[in-house]
Formats: structure tokens, sequence, C-alpha cells
């Protein structure tokens, strides 16, 4: 573990989050979007571990994680609930058809 | 006189007059409260108020037994009558009595009342027992120490303090104090002499006879519903209201209270008080039947006149206040005698005014504060002179005020408007009440009024019994006729008191309070009857329906116009007559003596003799046009009944005392009464007098006119009688022709002199002038001057408003628009698709990233 360095575990987030990223900006099933999300998060979760142990963050990087975590399996649980119920309303789980709120 | 005796006297007399004064307003209290809550039909409140003044009259009437015993007058002394004279406080006592009685009877059905009614009448019995009780203890006591007793009270005032008091017995002292303001006390205090006791008396019994007459006479207010027929509503039909037997009952009470408290008053601030209480009572009870137009108006007449002589009044406390500094009458107890008390200090041991200097520089020495009564410190800033003309001013302002209360010339029109109220009001203001006030007072005030106010007070009088009288014998109205003859009677009592005849106005006032209320409740009795028809052209022949009213009526008539039949075999008796020939005789006697002393002032005999004949024409008149002749009005006639006996049984009593309560003259028990009061200085008379250099008789001198000035009057009287009877019982002369004929006397009569005109013309036209000038003047310069500014105002805010709409409001406009805009093109950006906005979100990260690179400082 000592001869990996912090811009290993940066770059993995990095590119964890920009494929994150692209899933939701290019999936047009919506499901595929709430992945995109996960991939967001726990990008997110892996700098925030290595700045818990690089860092001077100490254990509050990985309690941050942590919630992170438990904040994504709600979420997850809220945005299933919603598509499933834009489901049984339109028929599909095709975000580019759920533009009622647009201006 | 020993000091304890005094003081006990003095405290039990305080103590049933002070009870007898205050019952009325307890009662008041409770008719007030209690019966607004009360059903309407209740007649409670009566049985409570005639409780409370019955009672007071019992009470009173201890105290009297207690003056009479305490002064040491020999009520049997008068000639040989024994069985007359101790009838009359007796029968008194024991006419309260069946009064009740009857009237538990008559109108007794609900049980309560029964109860309270018996719970009364035991109440008197207890407390007569306990006064004969009272009355054997004290036999025996004044047995025992008979020496000390005798000579007590007797030489009060002549021996043991000699010539510290000039004044006869009298008590006085303090209930509270009110305050002390610099050197001037102001105390409610009480003053009893023989005159206060005496009036009680009266007042008590005849206002209880006039409760008890009300009961019958007010029981049309016993309904939720009571139509006033004298009211129209706007679309023609009468009045409606709930009926005021309570309020009435309520008023009556408080009246009495005033009036008796009045009385009692130990200074003449005091008695200012009352005064005005005595006036606002009279103000609620002629304004009765408030929803009349003209009761309203004579309630405001009645109340305005009486201001007017209050003003006078008060002229006269600040005078006294700024040069006695008491308002006290006089200071009677023992320890401190004579260093306080307005009569001891206008009047020396001899009773004489002391007088230094002359013409304007005249002085009056204040006796008290030369010390000699006692040695005490004399204040040191307290004037020990007053002005001669200041006394003078004092003395006309105080009787101001008393021209007001008893309606004298020039002040008296408010007296016969004040008929607008009901019967009982009208007897019990012009006899006993109101109009007694201003008389009482002149009466009480006496040692203060010099020579130059009492010619004043004697001419007042004298124009205003001839007024009064005169105006009488064209009015139709059987209560105007009794209203004028009140003042005709007032006047007689002003001229006594002022010629000097301090015993006889007094007198006149005691007896004329009994004939009047007799005579007004006969009235009331009569109205009552006719259906509230008061026009004596609509009566007549009333005989056969009212015998009781009549006869009593006649008593009341016989009483005032002084008949009489000469008595030779009873010489001490004098004559056999009713109680207004003993007092009118009276005054006729000082009048005449008076003017035999001073003939500059004739007229002061002369019109009082001539007034008695008209008095005595008159008074027959109305009663001949009243009970006898043809019926004018054949409806009214038929519809007549007498009255209930709730409302006779009072006739009869006063009846009795109009009759007898006189009886002996001047030697009778009465006048006996009285004279145990009247002021020291008077007794011998007193020659040039003040600066008008008047002479004032003397009792001897009076005492040799009596025979002679009876004479005349009976002369007088007689005449007068005769020719009503010519004119009204036997219709041999034609009235109305008689009217034709003297068309323009009777015309200026029957408007009453002009004197409501004059008034008009010379106060109420010019303030319309006056008024009409302001108008003017508000509507030409300060109209134009408000509205110049309100013309501003509005100017300077149109302005505004232009600057609002140009500046403001645009500025304001123009942000709401410009948000509206830019609201509108952002529109465009919210398309509704969430991968675009992820987008924007992403890019939006990295822009700011990259721009955080570039421009932040490292």
């Amino acid at each position: 573990m000592d001869g990996i360095s912090l811009n290993l575990f940066l770059g993995v987030g990095a590119l964890l989050f920009v494929c994150g990223v692209l899933c939701m900006t290019t999936k047009r099933n919506a499901i595929g979007v709430l992945m995109g999300v996960e991939l967001v998060l726990n990008g997110a979760n892996i700098n925030l571990v290595a700045f818990s142990k690089y860092g001077t963050l100490g254990l509050d990087g990985q309690i941050m994680s942590l919630f992170v975590i438990v904040l994504a399996a709600a979420e997850a649980a809220v945005a299933l609930a919603i598509v499933l119920s834009f489901y049984n309303n339109h028929r599909t789980v095709d975000v580019d058809q759920a533009s009622e709120l647009n201006g | 006189m020993s000091p304890e005796i005094y003081t006990q006297i003095g405290s039990q007399l305080m103590w049933l007059l002070t009870a007898a004064w205050l019952l009325p307003l307890f009662g008041f209290m409770i008719e007030i409260f209690g019966g607004y809550w009360s059903p309407r039909t209740s007649k409670t409140p009566a049985y409570i108020a005639v409780g409370c003044i019955g009672t007071g009259f019992v009470l009173s009437l201890f105290a009297l037994g207690i003056w009479v015993k305490a002064a040491e007058i020999d009520l049997l002394a008068f000639g040989g009558d024994e069985a007359h004279a101790v009838a009359h406080d007796d029968h008194a006592a024991e006419h309260e009595h069946p009064v009740a009685h009857d009237h538990d009877r008559a109108d007794g059905h609900d049980e309560a009342h029964e109860h309270d009614e018996h719970a009364e009448a035991g109440h008197h019995e207890h407390g007569e027992d306990e006064h004969s009780e009272d009355a054997h203890g004290e036999g025996e006591h004044s047995h025992q120490d008979e020496d000390h007793h005798e000579h007590a009270v007797a030489s009060h005032g002549h021996d043991s303090h000699a010539g510290n008091d000039p004044f006869k017995t009298a008590f006085a002292g303090t209930f509270y104090r009110l305050g002390k303001f610099g050197s001037l006390d102001v105390t409610l205090d009480w003053y009893i002499d023989g005159l206060t006791v005496l009036m009680f008396a009266m007042v008590t019994l005849i206002a209880t006879c006039i409760h008890i007459f009300a009961i019958g006479y007010m029981s049309d207010e016993l309904t939720e519903k009571y139509e006033d027929h004298f009211v129209h509503n706007a679309d023609g039909s009468h009045f409606h209201r709930v009926g005021r037997f309570y309020r009435f009952f309520a008023y009556m009470s408080l009246f009495c209270f005033s009036m008796l408290g009045l009385v009692l008053a130990g200074n003449i601030f005091q008695v200012f008080v009352f005064w005005e209480l005595v006036g606002v009572c009279s103000y609620l009870l002629i304004g009765f039947y408030v929803e009349r137009k003209t009761a309203s108006t004579a309630a405001n007449k009645a109340f305005i006149m009486n201001r007017v002589g209050d003003f006078g009044f008060l002229i006269g406390l600040m005078i006294i206040w700024t040069w006695f500094g008491v308002f006290q009458f006089a200071e009677t107890n023992p320890e401190t005698i004579g260093e306080a008390g307005l009569f001891q200090m206008v009047r020396n041991s001899a009773g004489e005014l002391e007088t230094k200097g002359e013409g304007a520089e005249k002085t009056v020495v204040l006796q008290a504060r030369q010390g000699i009564h006692k040695e005490h410190p004399v204040h040191a800033t307290a004037a020990t002179e007053i002005p001669y003309w200041l006394l003078v001013a004092a003395g006309l302002g105080i009787f101001a005020g008393c021209v007001g209360k008893s309606a004298q010339f020039p002040l008296q029109t408010w007296l016969p408007d004040a008929m607008e109220g009901p019967t009982p009001v009208s007897a019990l203001v012009h006899s006993a009440t109101m109009v007694a006030a201003g008389v009482y007072l002149v009466g009480r005030f006496y040692p203060m009024f010099t020579p130059e106010v009492l010619l004043v007070i004697a001419y007042a009088g004298c124009i205003t019994l001839f007024v009064g009288a005169t105006i009488a014998i064209v009015a139709t109205d059987i209560k105007q006729v009794l209203a004028y003859s009140t003042i005709s009677q007032l006047g007689y009592m002003m001229l006594a008191l002022g010629v000097g005849g301090w015993l006889a106005g007094l007198f006149h006032l005691i007896t004329h309070a009994f004939f009047k209320s007799l005579m007004f409740l006969c009235s009331g009795s009569v109205i009552h009857g006719c259906h509230h028809e008061q026009e004596m052209t609509k009566m007549g022949g009333l005989y056969k329906k009212m015998p009781i009213t009549c006869w009593a009526m006649f008593v009341g008539v016989v009483a005032i116009s002084g008949l009489a039949i000469p008595v030779l075999l009873v010489p001490k008796l004098g004559a056999l007559a009713f109680s207004g020939y003993h007092s009118k005789d009276a005054i006729v006697a000082s009048a005449l003596t008076f003017s035999n002393l001073n003939p500059n002032h004739s007229l002061l005999f002369f019109m009082p003799l001539i007034t008695a004949g008209i008095t005595a024409f008159y008074m027959f008149r109305m009663w001949f046009m009243t009970f006898f002749g043809k019926p004018r009005d054949q409806h009214i006639y038929d519809h007549a009944h007498e009255s209930p006996r709730v409302m006779t049984v009072p006739l009869i009593v006063l009846g009795f005392f109009a009759a007898f309560c006189a009886i002996g003259g001047e030697n009778g028990p009465l006048a006996q009464l009285i004279l145990t009061t009247e002021p020291t200085h008077l007794a011998n008379g007193f020659e040039s007098a003040g600066s008008v250099a008047l002479s004032f008789p003397s009792h001897h001198q009076i005492h040799d006119n009596h025979a002679t000035a009876g004479t005349v009057a009976l002369l007088a009287a007689l005449l007068g009688t005769l020719l009503a009877y010519l004119f009204y019982g036997a219709k041999l002369v034609d009235t109305d022709l008689m009217k034709r004929q003297f068309s323009g006397i009777h015309e200026f009569l029957r408007e009453k002199w002009m004197f409501d005109e004059l008034y008009d013309w010379m106060w109420v036209r010019p303030v319309h002038v006056v008024s009409s000038w302001a108008v003017a003047f508000d509507k030409q310069v300060l109209d134009r001057f408000l509205h110049f500014l309100s013309y501003l105002v509005v100017s300077i805010s149109s302005w505004d408003r232009k600057f609002d709409e140009a500046v403001v409001d645009r500025i304001v406009n123009a942000v709401g628009e410009t948000t509206f805009s830019i609201g509108r093109s952002l529109r465009v950006v919210q398309t509704g698709r969430i991968r675009q906005y992820v987008t924007f979100i992403a890019l939006s990260v990295v822009s700011l990233f990259v721009l955080l690179f570039v421009f932040l400082p490292r």
C-alpha cells in the first residue's frame, strides 16, 4: 500500500466521476441515469477516503463516506420509486419523455 | 348650665335627627337600585319610602319632645285650653297609625308587603312605647335633680356664658371634617335649635302624608306599559313607556333627604351643598314626565332660574370666606364657645352690630376676633373688622339665593311652570321642601342681615305677594291658582322677615306648609278623580262626587284666607280660627308696626292688607268654581269619582294640622316653640338702624298693634270672601261680562304680568342678537379661514399626487417590468430535459474549476 500515491486514488475517483457524469448525460434510460449517479457518488467517496488516508482529515473522511453511502442508498430507493411511478403513468422510463417541467 | 346635661341633650337630639335625616337616603339607595331590578308592578318602593320618612317623622317627634322639655316651654300656658295643647303632639303620633293601617287594608294584597307593613307598624309601636318609657324616666330624672335641670337649658346663653353667646339655646357640632384649606375648615356640621326641630317635624309629617297620597296618585305608573296621553309619536299614536313608579319614590326620598340635610346643616357651605341637591331633586321631579316637551322645559327653567339666584349665593359665600374664614353658624361647644361661628362674630352680647366709622369707611367689628368671648390666640392674619358694605353685599348675595329658591320677584316665573310635575311633587315642592328652603335660610341667617338687606327682603316680598295674588285671580288651571298663591304666600313670609317679624315669617312658613300641601293634595285628588283634567273651566259641581276632598279643600281655603270668628269668651285664644289666620295676623301686625315706625314704608303694610282680601277672593273663587255650580263639562262630571282611601286619609290628617297647628296664635305652642330660637336682638326692636335709618318693631309694639291688624286683615279677608261668593257662588255678577269690561287688565294678568315676555325681551332676545353676530363672524371670518386652509391642503396633496404618479410609480413599475422580461427570456433554458440539466451542471462545474485555476492566485 505504501507505494501507491494519493494521485492514483484521485485518478480512479476522477475516472469514476467522469464515467458517472457521462452515463448521466448520455443514458436515456432512467435506471441508467441512476447508475451514473451512483458512480459519481462513489467517485467522491474514493476521494474522501483517500484524503482521510493521506490528508489531515483523519477518520472524518471515512465517516463522511459512510454517510454518502447511506445517502446514496436512500436516494436510490426514492429515485426508483419515482421511476416506478413514472413508468406507471407513462409506460416508459425514458427521461427525455419527462419534460413536462419545461419553461 | 351644666355642660354635661347640655352635651347629653345635644347628642340625643343629634342622633335622633341624624337618623331621621339619613333614613330617606337609605331608602333612596334601596329604591333606585332595587326598583330597577324588581317588577314594575311592585308597590314595594312606595312602602320603603313611606317607612323611611314615617320613621323619620317619629324620630323627629321624639326630638321635638326633648326640645320642648329642654327649652322648658309651657305648652299649656296659652289660655287654659289644656286639652288642645296636649292633644297637639299626641295626635301627631296617633295619626301615623291609622294611615299605615288603612294603607295596608287598601293595597296590601301582596303578603310580602303586608309583612313589611306590619313590621313597620310594629316598629312604630315599639318606638312609641320606648318614648313613653323614656318620658317617664325623664320625668323622674328631672324630679331628682330639678334645680339642676331647670337652671340648665333655660339659662344657657344667658347666665353661664356671661354674655359670650348672644343666642338662645342651640346645639352645634361637627360630623366629619372634609378638608382643611388654609384657615378654612370645610366640615359637615349640625346645628340644632327650635327651628331645626320644628322644621324636621313639619317636613317629615307632610312628606309622609304626601308619600302615602302618592301611592294612590301614581298608581297609573304601576305597569310595564304606561301610555302617556300628552305625548304623541310621529304617527299620531300615544307614547308608550315602562312605568316609573319606583323612580318617583326614589326621587321623593332623595328630595326629603336633601331638605332635611339643608335644615340640619351647621354651616352655610353645607347649606349650599344641600341647597343644590334640593335643586337637582326638583329638577328630576318637575321633569318626571320627561317625554313631555313642557315638562322638560319647565324642569330646565326651574333649574336655570335657581342658578341665577345661586350665583348671588356664591358671591355671598366668597365674601364670608374671605372676611370671616369660617362657615359655621355658631360655636356652641361649652369649652370653646365664642371662638368661631358667623353669628357670634357679627353680633355682640346684646345681639347688636358694633360699627366703627362712617360712610364708606364704616366697618363692623367681628366680635370673636376681638378675643372678648374667650381668651384665645387671635389668628394673626384674620380680619378683625369687615367693611359694612361688604356685609350688606354678602347678605344680599345670600338673599339672592333665597329669591331663586323661594320664587321671589324677580325670579318667580319658574314656580308656575313647575306644575308640570306630578301633583304630589307640587305639593312637596311648594309647601315643605324646595320653596320653604329659601324662607328657612333667611330665618336661619337672620343675624347676618343688616337693616338695608332686610328692607330689600321686605320689598321683594311685598312685590311678590301682590304680583302672585293678582295673577291667581285670573288663572283657570287649578294647580296654577295654587302655584300663584304659593308665590304670594312666600312673599308674605319674606315681607314679615324683612320688617322684623321673624316669628311671624317662620310661623307662616309652618302653617302655610300644612294648608298648602293640603290644598295641593286636594287638587291632586280632584285631578285624579277627573282623569287628569286640570282646567277649572271644565269642572264644577264636584261637591256631590267628592265630598271629602271638597271639605278638606274648604279647610285649606279658610286657613289660607285667614277667616276667623272672633271669640270673646276665651280672651287669650283671641279668635276661633284656622292656622292661616294666626300667622297672617302676625305678619300684618308686624307690617303695621313697621309702617307706623317708618311712615315712608307704609306700602309694606297696605300691600299685604289688600292682598289678604285678594287671597280670600281667588281661593274661594277656586273652591266655588271647582266644587259648586253646574257641571261645565258633563262628560268629566259623569266620570268623576272620589279618590281611594289611601289618598283621602292624608287629606284628613293634613286638614287637621292645617286647622289646628297654630292654635292659640302667638301665645300658642307652635309660636312659642319658634320663639325659643328667635335672635335676641329682635325682642326689643331697634331704632334708626343702618344707613337707611330704619326702626324695627319690638315684640311689645307688635303686640300693641295686634288687635288692630287682626281686625283689618279679617275685614279684608271677609270682603274678599264675600266678593268671591257673589261672583262665583251666588253668580250675581256675570264674570264673562267683567272679563270683557276689563279685557286689558285681564289679558295682562293672564299673561302673568308679562314677566316671561319681559325676560324674553331682556335676556333671550339680546342673546339671540349676540349669537346672530357670532354666527356672522363664524361664517364670514372663521369659516373662510378654514375653507382657505382646506383649499391649501387639497392643492398641496394634488401636487403630491402628481409627483407620486410621475416619479415613484414609474420607478416601481420599471423594476417590475425588468424582472418580468428577464424571467421571460430565461424561460428558454428551462427545457425539462434532465440530461441537458446534468450536462449544464457538469459543464458549469468544469468551467468553475477552470476559472478558479486561471484566476485564483496561488
